[in-house]
């Protein structure tokens, strides 16, 4: 008998595109009520990922159950409660942005009366309420990324798909996106979602997996994978470009528990930042510039890859 | 067709529950609310279309043609044996217009095919309810078509009434296989190629504007294969009041292989294309 609390598993998912493997044999489990991450830059594998569980895209090999169906016998059913924000804004410009809601409730055969009205709430929800009649074209990027997501909830669904849900929005918008998940999150709705965005990931996630290269590099909450792969803090040096390799070298005599010389940067990590900066000074080098910063996704990315993430 | 069993999920939502054709309706519902924004453009054209050509052709045209004689054309007056080939014409226009340009447009630039496969909707849903759509644009066109014909006193029997299935079974032999073709593409460069050296010379040489008596001898059977030598026959046959039972049975089972032929192979296609 299958938990009922694990809304997703998948063991051994394959996903390939002719030679090309896109997700290379990945196991996880997605429970009701969490907010799980799929981490990585492009290519990594996390949008394949969601279009198997998004019930569009069968699987190659593997096993993968929602909600304890099949995603190629079942995918109506299984889609019926899914809500989906895709990567790319899918909303009809030429409708206004209730119109859009409502036909896209007409897709899971909901009555009109409940459209209506499930549409009042989730543009208030939104912070659309105002624009309700205005064609959905000259809206912001962060207004149409708001609807979609609107959209996404109108049929109440069971769990949450969103890939990638800030990309290409600036700051401001990026927030009030973060702001409305995390209502979400605390309404008890399941979300999955991708991002190549650290903050966002440590921002909405309670657990996470890294993957690069359509595989997992590691897994856990935030705060876990900081704490097992990297340092309390880190110290950011930077030195004149004639300097920059010059003070590399040197600097492996500093006591660091690792070293990562970046192109502008050279990251020390360490247990305490300022303790190391004395070091640094005590070694005769003198940066241009400091900072003293705690560990972030960004590092434990940069430990387990030897990249980063959002180049 | 078959329909996945669907446990209950409340008031949630409904997976397929009904008829194969009941999730293909709500794709219909998604054509049919774009279309309220331009339905009264579209009904300009729908009727300026068969008034344009019925006036230069049957009339100006056919003036000239009836004074040397029509015993060529079973002896009716050229306004009469062109009318109802070219409504057969006109729909094939409506069925090749419907499935190509909304489909790349639906695939490529909006994406409303992709939002649509994220709901219960299957691929082949997605195409049925767009084919629902294709059928009323079919019928509207159609029974414009005939109402402006019988203005013009280009009627010549009650069969007429039937040139309006005729016009959405013409269309649909169209629509059907250029559409599961069309959603294969990724770009929009082979329609032009399609109207041009598709479409028009069907236009011009199925029968349409002449008898298929005109033609030389070897181009006569590339007219008989040509679906829209069927319509324009069929159509021409019941207008002028002479359909018989086996034409009117070889035309349309003709049609209907064709029709049918598409919609198998856009199950396929739109499969291919919208789960990747």
């Amino acid at each position: 008998m299958p938990d009922p609390d694990i809304l997703i598993s998948a063991h051994g998912l394959i996903k390939k595109f002719g030679e090309f493997t896109a997700v290379a044999g990945i196991d996880f489990e997605i429970w009701r009520g969490e907010a799980f991450g799929f981490l990585g830059p492009n290519g990594a594998g996390k949008s394949s990922t969601m279009r198997m569980v998004g019930c569009v895209s069968p699987p190659t090999a593997g096993e993968l159950s929602i909600l304890g169906l099949d995603p190629v016998a079942d995918g109506s059913t299984i889609r019926a409660r899914l809500g989906v924000v895709p990567q790319e804004d899918t909303l009809d410009v030429e409708l206004t942005v209730r119109e859009n809601l409502l036909v896209y409730g007409r897709y899971f055969g909901l009555p009109r009366s409940l459209i209506r009205e499930r549409a009042d709430q989730l543009l208030d929800f939104v912070q659309l309420s105002d624009r309700a009649d205005d064609k959905v074209e000259p809206l912001s990027g962060g207004m149409k990324r708001r609807l979609t997501i609107a959209r996404s909830l109108v049929n109440n669904p069971d769990i949450l798909l969103l890939d990638e849900p800030t990309t290409g929005l600036d700051p401001q918008a990026r927030h009030v996106v973060w702001d409305r998940l995390y209502r979400l999150k605390q309404r008890g709705v399941t979300l999955v979602l991708t991002t190549h965005y650290m903050d966002e990931a440590e921002q909405l996630c309670d657990r996470l997996v890294v993957m690069d290269g359509g595989r997992f590099a590691a897994e856990g909450s935030p705060r876990e994978l900081i704490e097992r792969y990297s340092t309390p803090e880190v110290l950011e040096l930077r030195f004149d470009i004639a300097e920059h390799e010059q003070a590399a070298e040197k600097l492996a005599d500093v006591p660091v528990e690792r070293i990562e010389v970046l192109a502008d940067r050279i990251l020390l990590y360490v247990p305490d930042g300022d303790t190391a900066l004395a070091a640094v000074r005590g070694h005769g080098l003198e940066p241009r510039t400091s900072l003293v910063r705690r560990s972030s996704l960004e590092d434990v990315f940069l430990r387990l890859t030897g990249r980063r993430l959002e180049d | 067709m078959t329909s996945v069993a669907t446990p209950a999920t409340g008031a949630r939502s409904s997976g397929p529950a009904h008829g194969w054709w009941a999730l293909g309706l709500r794709e219909f519902w998604f054509w049919l609310t774009n279309y309220r924004r331009t339905w009264r453009g579209s009904i300009y054209s729908s009727v300026l279309n068969p008034v344009l050509y019925l006036g230069a052709m049957g009339l100006g045209l056919g003036t000239l043609v009836d004074q040397r004689g029509t015993a060529a054309l079973g002896g009716v007056s050229y306004l009469a044996f062109i009318a109802p080939g070219l409504l057969a014409a006109a729909a094939m226009e409506t069925g090749l217009s419907e499935s190509t340009y909304p489909v790349m447009g639906s695939v490529k630039w909006r994406k409303t095919f992709y939002a649509a496969a994220a709901t219960p909707l299957r691929p082949a849903d997605i195409f049925h309810g767009h084919l629902m759509f294709t059928t009323m644009r079919l019928v509207m066109n159609s029974t414009v078509f005939l109402i402006v014909m019988s203005a013009f006193g280009a009627v010549r029997s009650p069969w007429a009434a039937a040139t309006i299935p005729v016009g959405v079974l013409t269309g649909l032999a169209f629509a059907t296989p250029v559409e599961a073709w069309a959603i294969t593409l990724s770009k929009e460069t082979m329609f032009a190629v399609l109207f041009r050296f598709g479409m028009i010379p069907l236009f011009l040489f199925s029968g349409t504007f002449f008898p298929l008596s005109q033609l030389p001898g070897w181009a006569r059977p590339i007219a008989y294969v040509t679906p829209l030598w069927h319509g324009v026959a069929l159509a021409r046959s019941l207008s002028l009041g002479h359909p018989t039972l086996a034409g009117t049975a070889v035309h349309v089972g003709y049609l209907a292989a064709i029709a049918l032929a598409g919609i198998l192979a856009g199950n396929l296609t739109y499969r291919r294309r919208l789960y990747v």
